[in-house]
């Protein structure tokens, strides 16, 4: 028999092997697929960025049209729940308890004072302890009072001294839905884990159970144990994706506007990095609990925190800013987001691939060197 | 001429870093293996057999020397050596989860076998290893004796020309280790395979054609094992003195200067001098009237054990110190431990069913059988660690299902491994125990010095427990056992692993205890050990097949070709008439 053709035996060997022994193992299967579906339902329904249905305290000391057609306003917008207070102190005891996230208050002469010199400012107090969701209702608020008071003039007659009118147009998410770019992002962060943890894991399991060693001593080489245990969990992996990929259009109504092929491709590469990483680790750590805790630590966490998919890298400080180029997960999310929302715009794309290729050469080609055939080295 | 050696070490070191200390596992060995011939490694735990075993496979690089297997340098070569040797390590890589056919496809496929030639090369293997039946069936349901063989029959699945076996046989059954033997003089026979193996079972020295005595990184010596028995004639004798009982017979022997070793064997005590001749013992016991000697065919153990002692003086000397405690004085013969008719199932599975014995105070009574067999279920139940599911167990007449608490408190169990907490030094696992077993200040400084004491910890106090030599962990479970001076004691395979100079000191300080009274129940499979039971059982299959003095249940096996059955002889029939009577059944 010729070396190619044991070299392609002993291939097959391992990726059956490995193939069967991921269809026996219950907990890899669970990683692959039931740990995707558990985060995106987690994440896709339970994170938010947006003030919706947000609690106000309204507090009308005079109620009478005027002051009913604002509330009426407020009501109508779907980003408040307006509750009545009869008195501002009811209403601050209520945004003390944090009953009311706001308080819209309306004075006694805010008729007055709206009819005689076109603009009666109402009292706004929002809860800074969140800061992100203070700067979003004020905003919000804001925008109904405009609203409302363009068309109040509309119907009086009157000409308000607005000097320039905003007309905001918001492109890619025109709903400004934060699950339309949190779920893209999401699965860069799942196909982290699953890559990383699987590999990390099953290369520990076989140092734990001691069939490393007699795998060792056979004429099986170094490259060829690599890809036998990479093949596999790349099909595993690109099977989870595809799932976290169907329920984010499906399940989640997420807009695919770029081209599915440059999606697969691009998740191909990721894989690749991931695997890589979690080959790395198993390098490093020889045991199936050492090797979990690790590639939480130094691949979910960065890719959850560093990666761009909740936290805005550009307002990150400046090391900061540097340290997020190490982490594979940040090209991936841009690449996903813009495949997602925006379309097929080369350049991002391109440019972030290009960035996973190096890293997962460098990481592929780490874990092969570091990998050698005997036990002290 | 003589053939090319299969294999060659020539002044070869390697040493590791372990804990901050070089551990010098292997100094400057020479070591040369005939083709077409069992070489045999032996040596007690931590004499560097493993490292050996790993060296010559490419494992491990050696830090000085030359090493050349099959006529290849390992060290430019590895690659070329695993390609050209087999090689089971001691905890041989089965893949659990893939079924007995899939573990040999895999090593098929990575050993490169034609698809052709393997129907053929698996029916064979199955045949030899009795695995046919099982072939579709998880490796990790196999027992310990048939997942060893099927280790075997992976690493044979092309005939390697050097067989590398790491401890193939620790742990395995009689009846496992037999087959297992047939199979490597079969490969020898048929194939002209050159094989080293490494072993901690002394008797199966003899079944060698040469052997490598190993110890503290060194190679003491390479010969026939007739060349290492033979210089012993004259030194070896059995020793009988009915009136004092063979336990007392074996401790007061020990004691009598000249005499390198007294272990008990069979009904007898055997006995290894420092010289040529018997010293007068009449002199050194002269209480003994029925004291009779006969000069003994020396064997493999006896030479090991008189190269050993020579180097370790003083090894094994302290069993005196032992017993701080005398438990208190009761009717002789009263029933400490009572089983009747207990039963454990796990879901459908029976792991054991319709047990029954008594211990009584004083006496060691053992457990004997296979993995598997249901001595630590019993165990764990006896112990109030496992509930019951029928049947009744009293300890030191509590009921173990009411007074469980009450009754640990009477007893000190030594759990299989030891368990010990392996990141806390000698110290602090002492005084953790003392601790959990409720000793006050005093007592505690008391007994922690007893213990340091007694089993020769003093040196190793701020070790780690993982960092110590198997026979340290054992000594060190048992003072945690016996912390709170239990009247009973547990054993659970106590001696697994563990080195023939370790076991020994370990049966003696266990004499030392049932001399004073303490009840000793005690699970093993080395069959040789059963003879320092006063009674035993032997179980398979969850049921008890026998229970007798270790004299009666030999006897039962005696017969013309074998006049003088050895307890494995004894184990291997019951089982046999066991399976026949299965079969019959069924």
């Amino acid at each position: 028999m010729n070396a190619m053709a044991a070299k392609r035996m002993r291939l097959r060997g391992m990726i059956r092997k490995e193939s069967l022994q991921i269809l026996r193992d219950p907990s890899s299967i669970a990683i692959a697929f039931v740990m995707p579906v558990v985060l995106l339902l987690l994440f896709g329904y339970g994170v938010s960025l947006d003030a919706r249905h947000v609690p106000l305290a309204m507090v009308v000391e005079q109620p009478d049209a005027t002051s009913a057609s604002l509330i009426g306003a407020f009501q109508r917008s779907e980003f408040f729940d307006p509750r009545p207070y009869a008195s501002i102190q009811a209403a601050q005891q209520a945004f003390d308890l944090r009953e009311v996230f706001g308080i819209v208050w309306l004075r006694n002469d805010f008729s007055r004072r709206l009819l005689s010199s076109g603009e009666a400012p109402i009292g706004v107090i929002v809860n800074g302890v969140d800061a992100n969701q203070a700067r979003i209702t004020e905003g919000y608020i804001q925008g109904v009072w405009q609203a409302w008071l363009a068309s109040y003039a509309r119907e009086q007659g009157v000409e308000l001294k607005i000097p320039v009118r905003l007309e905001p147009r918001i492109w890619f998410n025109a709903a400004v839905r934060s699950r339309d770019f949190l779920v893209p992002g999401l699965i860069a962060v799942i196909m982290t884990l699953i890559g990383a943890m699987l590999t990390s894991m099953v290369v520990a399991r076989e140092w734990e159970r001691g069939t490393m060693e007699a795998l060792m001593v056979t004429p099986i080489r170094i490259g060829e144990l690599v890809i036998g245990k990479l093949v596999p969990y790349f099909v595993l992996g690109m099977g989870g994706m595809l799932l976290s990929v169907a329920m984010a259009l499906w399940q989640f109504d997420v807009p695919l506007r770029g081209s599915f092929w440059a999606l697969s491709a691009a998740s191909a590469l990721f894989m690749l990095v991931a695997l890589g990483m979690g080959l790395l680790i198993s390098v490093v750590a020889k045991n199936q609990f050492v090797a979990g805790q690790v590639s939480i630590v130094i691949t979910f966490l960065p890719a959850f925190i560093l990666s761009g998919f909740i936290f805005e890298i550009s307002s990150m400080p400046e090391p900061i800013r540097v340290i997020t180029h190490l982490v594979p997960a940040r090209y991936f999310v841009a690449i996903l987001q813009t495949l997602f929302l925006a379309g097929d715009i080369w350049p991002i794309v391109l440019a972030n691939c290009g960035a996973l290729a190096i890293m997962a050469l460098i990481f592929l080609g780490l874990a092969r060197r570091k990998t050698h055939k005997r036990l002290d080295a | 001429m003589e053939a090319a050696p299969a294999l060659v070490f020539e002044g070869v070191s390697k040493r590791f870093a372990a804990g901050g200390r070089v551990v010098e596992a292997l100094d400057g060995v020479d070591v040369r293996i005939q083709p077409g011939k069992v070489t045999g490694l032996i040596g007690p735990d931590g004499a560097g057999k493993t490292t050996l075993m790993r060296l010559a496979a490419g494992l491990l690089m050696p830090d000085r020397g030359a090493i050349r297997v099959l006529d290849i340098d390992v060290v430019r070569e590895p690659l070329r050596v695993q390609s050209s040797v087999g090689y089971m390590p001691q905890r041989f890589g089965l893949y659990e989860d893939l079924s007995v056919q899939e573990n040999l496809d895999l090593y098929a496929d990575l050993q490169g076998v034609p698809p052709a030639d393997r129907p053929a090369r698996y029916r064979e293997l199955m045949h030899m290893t009795g695995l046919a039946p099982f072939t579709r069936r998880l490796a990790g349901r196999l027992s310990g004796g048939m997942k060893q063989k099927l280790g075997l029959a992976c690493t044979l699945v092309r005939p390697p020309r050097l067989l590398l076996l790491d401890e193939p046989t620790v742990g395995v059954d009689p009846v496992s280790r037999r087959e297992l033997w047939a199979i490597v003089y079969r490969q020898v026979r048929d194939q002209g395979m050159s094989v080293l193996l490494s072993t901690a079972y002394l008797d199966e020295a003899e079944r060698c054609d040469e052997v490598v005595l190993m110890h503290a990184g060194h190679s003491l010596g390479q010969g026939t094992p007739a060349s290492f028995s033979e210089p012993m004639r004259g030194r070896s004798f059995h020793v009988n003195a009915p009136s004092l009982g063979k336990r007392k017979l074996s401790t007061r022997l020990g004691r009598v200067p000249g005499i390198i070793d007294s272990i008990i064997e069979g009904e007898q005590v055997r006995v290894v001098t420092a010289e040529t001749g018997l010293p007068d013992l009449a002199a050194a016991l002269p209480d003994v009237p029925d004291l009779t000697a006969e000069a003994a065919e020396p064997v493999f153990e006896d030479a090991f054990i008189a190269r050993l002692k020579t180097r370790e003086e003083g090894v094994a000397g302290t069993a005196t110190t032992l017993v701080s405690h005398q438990v208190a004085e009761s009717a002789a013969g009263e029933a400490v431990i009572e089983v009747h008719e207990l039963e454990r199932r796990f879901g459908d599975f029976v792991a054991v069913k319709g047990v029954s014995f008594q211990v009584r105070r004083g006496e060691i009574f053992g457990l004997l059988g296979a993995n598997g067999a249901g001595k630590t279920t019993t165990f764990r139940m006896l112990c109030g660690l496992l509930p019951v599911s029928a049947g009744e167990v009293r300890v030191a007449g509590l009921d173990l299902r009411r007074a469980a608490a009450r009754a640990r408190g009477r007893l000190g169990y030594m759990a299989q491994r030891f368990s010990l907490y392996v990141d806390l030094t000698v110290m602090q696992n002492l005084r953790f125990f003392a601790s959990a077993y409720g000793l006050d200040r005093k007592r505690a400084r008391q007994r922690i010095g007893w213990a340091l004491e007694a089993f020769e910890l003093a040196d190793y106090v701020d070790t780690n427990a993982a960092d110590l030599p198997l026979g340290f962990k054992q000594r060190l479970a048992m003072a945690a056992a016996l912390m709170h001076e239990p009247d009973i004691l547990f054993l659970d395979e106590p001696t697994s692993g563990v080195d023939p100079l370790a076991r020994r000191e370990f049966w003696q300080r266990i004499n030392a205890l049932a001399a004073a009274g303490v009840t000793v129940l005690v699970t093993t499979h080395f069959m040789d050990e059963a003879n320092y039971c006063d009674r035993l059982v032997i179980m398979a299959q969850g049921e008890i097949l026998a229970e007798d003095t270790p004299a009666g249940m030999k006897a039962r096996f005696r017969s013309e070709e074998h006049p003088d059955p050895t307890m494995e002889d004894a184990f291997i029939g019951l089982i046999e008439a066991h399976e026949r009577q299965g079969e019959a059944a069924a």
